[in-house]
């Protein structure tokens, strides 16, 4: 069984990190010092234990305003922002390219000016093509956060997870292995989750089919610090951390693996494969998941997931990013 | 800076013992008693507390911690959110006396938002507040119920409570303007 860490035990005698929040917007975690994450962490501890009480509000962001703009579908980023905004007080307007005057043309930067004329503090914007919302940021006052950029990155995502990490193996994932198996390549998950995990000391093992691995990773591949590797056998060996990605099923159609049916047979997270990874190791996915293709239902579900708790957490720590970004700048 | 220690290891041991025969007196014993301290040292204060209430009554007394931060009205004017920590309060408040320890209180905002963050919590039945320093000047209309020590000083001053529990000692400690004449008022 997984060892959950009692929450209530931890919180005094944690040291204070040694930062404040300064950064007007989150586009990506790769900017993200040590101090700065721990920031986010601690502040999300404090976020878990307001959703704990009988009622998981305060109204703390009362009379700020909080657009989730999404140019791309999406399921749990976008809810899981509307209830951490709702718990943290702020009134929330949800808009996607469909419906809005994005389908009559209207450009990036002049739907962000838009909508810091009419108010919103805070911008959450997801977009397909990568960099979209670096360039929303340039051009409002408005905090923008990054909900994931093409394939490019997603920081919320990698900040929920080292999250879900800790709360199962101490403040400390110093020199723990964590393997993400998939479409590497395509997912904006994948990177930012290894920028957080270097940073916090972790050791990162990406594996899939050649085809679907990075080239090149900013320097981190050759440097040693990533390991790349398609033999799953020896990504999991070790592994304290198991994160499946999706296959996105137009990847066989575009020949980048011969079919799903190969796919399965070599990189699966199934039930033997886990058992080559360390006892108790975590198994995780970003969602939504494709079961039976990258991950077996059997694992998706079983003692060692903690896909469900991901989800859970991601509004603790949404709730504190919000908190970080927008309670000092707004009265 | 000058700076004047107005009590040691000792007083403040005092004090504590001093504030916890009060609130027992108060409260007719130690039953259907929580005390909670506002992070950071109202906490460790509250232990102390607690602590000598339960010597001195054999009742041990919950405590819990609360922190304030999202609650806080000067937010704003920090230019940067404060830090946060997880509170903890122990089982339920409801139709409970709810002591409240801080360590200074001064311009009653801190205890405005204990109240809001303890109400988040339940109804308890009472709500006190005791404090280890009254140092004056206040914006609002809070009262302590049990005070350590009436502190005469000008509202530029500092006052600085240290502890063993957060910063490893124990003293009060008087910083600005003229510390020795009004230290020694």
């Amino acid at each position: 069984m997984l060892e959950l860490r009692d929450p209530e035990t931890q919180a005094i005698d944690a040291p204070t990190p040694p930062t404040s929040w300064k950064a007007k917007d989150l586009l990506d975690t790769d900017t993200l010092s040590r101090d700065e994450i721990e920031l986010i962490m601690h502040t999300a501890e404090a976020m878990a234990e307001v959703r704990r009480r009988p009622i998981g509000k305060v109204a703390t962001l009362r009379g700020a305003t909080v657009v989730t703009l999404f140019y791309e579908q999406s399921t749990r980023t976008r809810a899981s922002f509307e209830v951490a905004a709702k718990a943290m007080g702020a009134d929330v307007v949800n808009l996607t390219a469909s419906g809005s005057s994005v389908e009559k043309g209207e450009t990036v930067i002049d739907t962000v000016r838009t909508l810091e004329a009419i108010g919103a503090d805070v911008v959450v914007m997801r977009h397909g093509s990568s960099g979209a919302p670096y360039l929303a940021a340039r051009h409002t006052k408005a905090s923008v956060i990054n909900g994931g950029d093409g394939m490019h990155a997603h920081p919320t995502q990698a900040l929920l997870d080292l999250f879900t990490m800790r709360r199962h193996m101490g403040d400390s994932i110093e020199g723990k292995k964590v393997a993400i198996i998939g479409d590497v390549l395509h997912s904006r998950v994948a990177r930012s989750n290894i920028w957080t995990l270097l940073a916090m000391g972790a050791s990162v093992t990406l594996c899939g089919p050649a085809t679907l691995l990075p080239t090149t990773l900013g320097g981190r591949h050759e440097s040693g610090e990533v390991t790349v590797t398609t033999r799953i056998d020896e990504a999991l060996d070790g592994a304290s951390v198991v994160m499946a990605l999706r296959i996105q099923k137009e990847r066989q159609d575009s020949g980048l693996i011969p079919s799903l049916r190969d796919y399965i047979r070599g990189y699966q997270l199934n039930a033997r494969r886990l058992g080559l990874a360390n006892a108790g190791a975590l198994v995780m996915h970003p969602g939504p998941m494709n079961e039976g293709i990258e991950i077996a239902p059997d694992v998706a579900h079983g003692v060692a997931s903690v896909i469900e708790e991901q989800v859970t957490n991601g509004v603790a720590v949404r709730m504190a990013i919000l908190y970080l970004l927008a309670a000092g700048r707004h009265a | 800076m000058p700076r004047e220690q107005l009590l040691g290891p000792d007083e403040i041991a005092r004090t504590v013992r001093r504030l916890a025969h009060e609130i027992i007196e108060s409260n007719r014993g130690a039953e259907h008693l929580v005390l909670v301290g506002l992070l950071s040292r109202g906490y460790p204060l509250a232990q102390r507390i607690a602590a000598a209430i339960e010597q001195f009554e054999h009742t041990a007394v919950p405590v819990g911690r609360l922190d304030i931060g999202l609650y806080r009205d000067d937010v704003a004017r920090l230019g940067t959110p404060p830090m946060l920590r997880p509170s903890e309060i122990p089982g339920s408040i409801d139709g409970k006396t709810v002591v409240l320890v801080d360590d200074v209180l001064f311009t009653g905002r801190s205890i405005r938002a204990a109240l809001d963050a303890l109400i988040d919590f339940g109804r308890p039945g009472r709500v006190r507040l005791a404090v280890l320093i009254d140092r004056g000047h206040r914006e609002l209309p809070i009262r302590p119920d049990f005070v350590g020590k009436n502190l005469p000083t000008a509202f530029v001053q500092t006052v600085d409570v240290m502890l063993l529990e957060t910063d490893g000692q124990d003293g009060v400690f008087l910083t600005g303007l003229e510390v020795a004449r009004v230290g020694t008022a």
